[in-house]
């Protein structure tokens, strides 16, 4: 390196070290996570922060090729979808004539292996493609799934799909109890977390969102932007099969409808509304969503309306956060705090009593 | 370490390449690029010796930028034969002929917004070399790494370092396209009107940039400013509509009568 004089608080982009520094705010809400089952019932800890992870690691694969790569894919559930078929086919369901029941250390990695492969080959179709048309060509292939899945009773078993598709025991425990389940999922976010904020900072990452900042110029550096594309559309699918296996053994059923527009749509929501711009934004996105869904139809009801109704609540919700903060949650926070850092006198420099300069 | 010492250790990993001695940096044979009915450049034929600085003249729309996105890749030409470095890379992507040594700077800098200043040169240096696709972070101490350092230092830039490139001033994104053309192994640059809304002490500094890169390193510059282009370059080539109008030295260039007529004016500055 060089000796010239660094600035002592680097903000952004300075460490390339293996782990660089990981912000206390991680630590905190890591430790939080981690004791959240001694307070929280079974409930919470299963319908609420469990769902809320497996939603939030497919969000996040979605998170990945949007925010880092630019590219609005609608496949990803998709993908999920399909690797929580592979575990139901291959393992064991309620569908016995169609389950094989090998064993979790067969399946699972089959699962990811067969997803992925899957979204690599979306993503060597959608890569020519930009902006609106990448979202229609993924959303044209969701779409075709949901009905061949539908159609096809040989492998997918049609409309009802598979039922009682459980994780393994393991250890001794029921990794479906609550508190195992919760574990489980939180482990699977946090690992999925941690790798995509560490291959943001690679080679990979980096040249990433080279390709989303100026895809031409990428290529005048010497890289090839196509083949970047599709690695990323192969990673993230690795990242939506992990969300999908626990998906499929937290809802311990998967049917066409898993995969459905719907359903698809709904990825996509949760990844704008928690901030697309950064990794912890899907996991935000994916808890506003959970809670939303979960207790607005109790709210409604309340107020004498149906509790059919609670995607209008989300989807007010969705228009208020693309209207009032399209960065979704974290840039309402992120402004926030912004303003409490300015909020000093420009010329003294002495912190001013109402907030806002 | 001054600008022109870190540029000149990059000569080292130039010469690893060898070859810079025998045969043309580029060559262009009836190189034609049709726009539906409009030849922007037609049958353009002109042969660059390693090392070499040349400058490329012409009125706007004589298709100087064309000539480069031809040359580079980001078109491919209706007809014609590009070589590089002896290679028919007529056909080849973009990404391909850069990793031969070919680089280019754009007219309106084309960077990357949303990363820092140091990633921008990273990038760049990553580029042409191998592990593109490497999921792994950099080691600190990473040859690769502290050959961006140092490219960010010789373009005066490494107080901004760490800055977002959509935050710095244009001059500074001007010199930064400068540091990612010098990444990696360079031999023949494309330097598309550098000098353009430089202030004067820019212009001096890049003048000297260009003057001190080691003698293996040639230059295609396109420049409206004279005082830039003809300092710099050894020989011009003046393109009118679409074709090679004229080429010769600095001095036959600005005392050629019809070069005069055509480009030069009142024989002091072209329109910008």
């Amino acid at each position: 390196m060089t000796d010239a004089p660094r600035k002592p608080a680097v903000q952004r982009g300075a460490e390339f070290g293996v782990f660089s520094r990981v912000p206390g705010g991680v630590w905190a809400a890591g430790f939080v996570l981690l004791v959240v089952p001694l307070v929280a019932g079974n409930f919470w800890l299963f319908q609420v922060f469990g769902w809320s992870f497996c939603l939030g690691i497919i969000a996040l694969s979605l998170m990945f090729l949007a925010g880092y790569g630019g590219m609005v894919s609608l496949i990803q559930m998709t993908v999920a979808v399909l690797a929580g078929y592979v575990v139901a086919i291959l393992g064991s369901s309620g569908v016995e004539q169609i389950s094989l029941g090998l064993s979790w250390w067969l399946y699972v990695p089959l699962a990811i292996l067969i997803a992925t492969a899957f979204a690599t080959l979306v993503g060597a179709l959608a890569v020519r493609t930009e902006g609106i048309y990448t979202i229609m060509i993924t959303l044209a292939i969701a779409s075709a799934f949901f009905y061949f899945t539908r159609q096809n009773y040989g492998i997918f078993n049609g409309y009802s799909g598979f039922n009682l598709v459980v994780p393994p025991r393991l250890f001794g425990i029921d990794w479906r109890q609550p508190t195992a389940f919760y574990y489980l999922s939180l482990g699977g976010a946090a690992i999925c977390y941690a790798a995509v904020v560490y291959v943001s900072r690679s080679p990979f990452g980096l040249a990433l969102q080279g390709v989303r900042d100026n895809p031409r110029r990428m290529a005048s550096l010497g890289f090839n932007v196509t083949a970047h594309r599709i690695a990323a559309y192969a990673f993230a699918g690795v990242i939506a099969s992990i969300g999908g296996i626990l998906l499929v053994w937290q809802t311990a059923q998967v049917a066409p409808f898993s995969g459905g527009v719907s359903a698809v749509i709904d990825i996509l929501i949760i990844a704008v509304v928690g901030g697309i711009r950064r990794p912890i934004g899907a996991f935000i996105g994916a808890f506003i969503f959970v809670l939303l869904s979960t207790f607005s139809p109790d709210v409604l009801s309340a107020f004498g309306l149906s509790n059919e109704r609670f995607k209008l609540v989300i989807g007010i919700g969705f228009l208020a956060v693309v209207f009032f903060s399209p960065d979704g949650a974290l840039g309402l926070w992120e402004r926030w705090r912004a303003r409490r850092r300015n909020a000093v006198d420009p010329l003294t420099g002495k912190a001013l009593a109402g907030g806002r300069p | 370490m001054t600008a022109a010492e870190a540029i000149r250790d990059s000569a080292g990993a130039a010469d690893r390449l060898g070859s810079v001695t025998s045969g043309s940096a580029l060559e262009l044979r009836g190189v034609t690029k049709l726009f539906g009915a409009l030849a922007a450049i037609s049958d353009v034929t002109m042969t660059v010796a390693p090392g070499e600085r040349r400058a490329v003249l012409g009125s706007n729309g004589a298709g100087k930028t064309t000539l480069f996105n031809c040359v580079t890749g980001d078109f491919l030409p209706t007809s014609g034969t590009i070589r590089l470095f002896g290679e028919d890379v007529s056909r080849f992507p973009a990404h391909e002929r850069i990793r031969r040594g070919l680089r280019r700077t754009y007219q309106i800098s084309l960077l990357f917004g949303g990363l820092s200043v140091a990633d921008n040169v990273y990038l760049a240096c990553r580029g042409v070399n191998r592990n593109r696709f490497s999921l792994l972070r950099p080691r600190s101490g990473d040859p690769l790494v502290m050959r961006a350092e140092e490219l960010v230092e010789a373009v005066h830039l490494t107080a901004a370092r760490d800055r977002l490139v959509s935050e710095l001033s244009y001059g500074q994104q001007r010199q930064l396209e400068i540091a990612l053309a010098l990444a990696g192994a360079p031999r023949l640059i494309l330097l598309d009107e550098p000098a353009a809304g430089l202030s004067p002490t820019e212009r001096a500094e890049l003048i000297a940039i260009l003057a001190n890169l080691p003698a293996h390193i040639g230059f295609i510059i396109i420049e409206h400013d004279m005082d830039v282009a003809l300092r710099v370059a050894t020989r011009v080539t003046m393109l009118h509509n679409g074709r090679v109008f004229k080429e010769g030295t600095p001095a036959e260039i600005e005392e050629d009568p019809q070069v005069q007529e055509l480009y030069l004016g009142d024989g002091t500055h072209a329109h910008g």
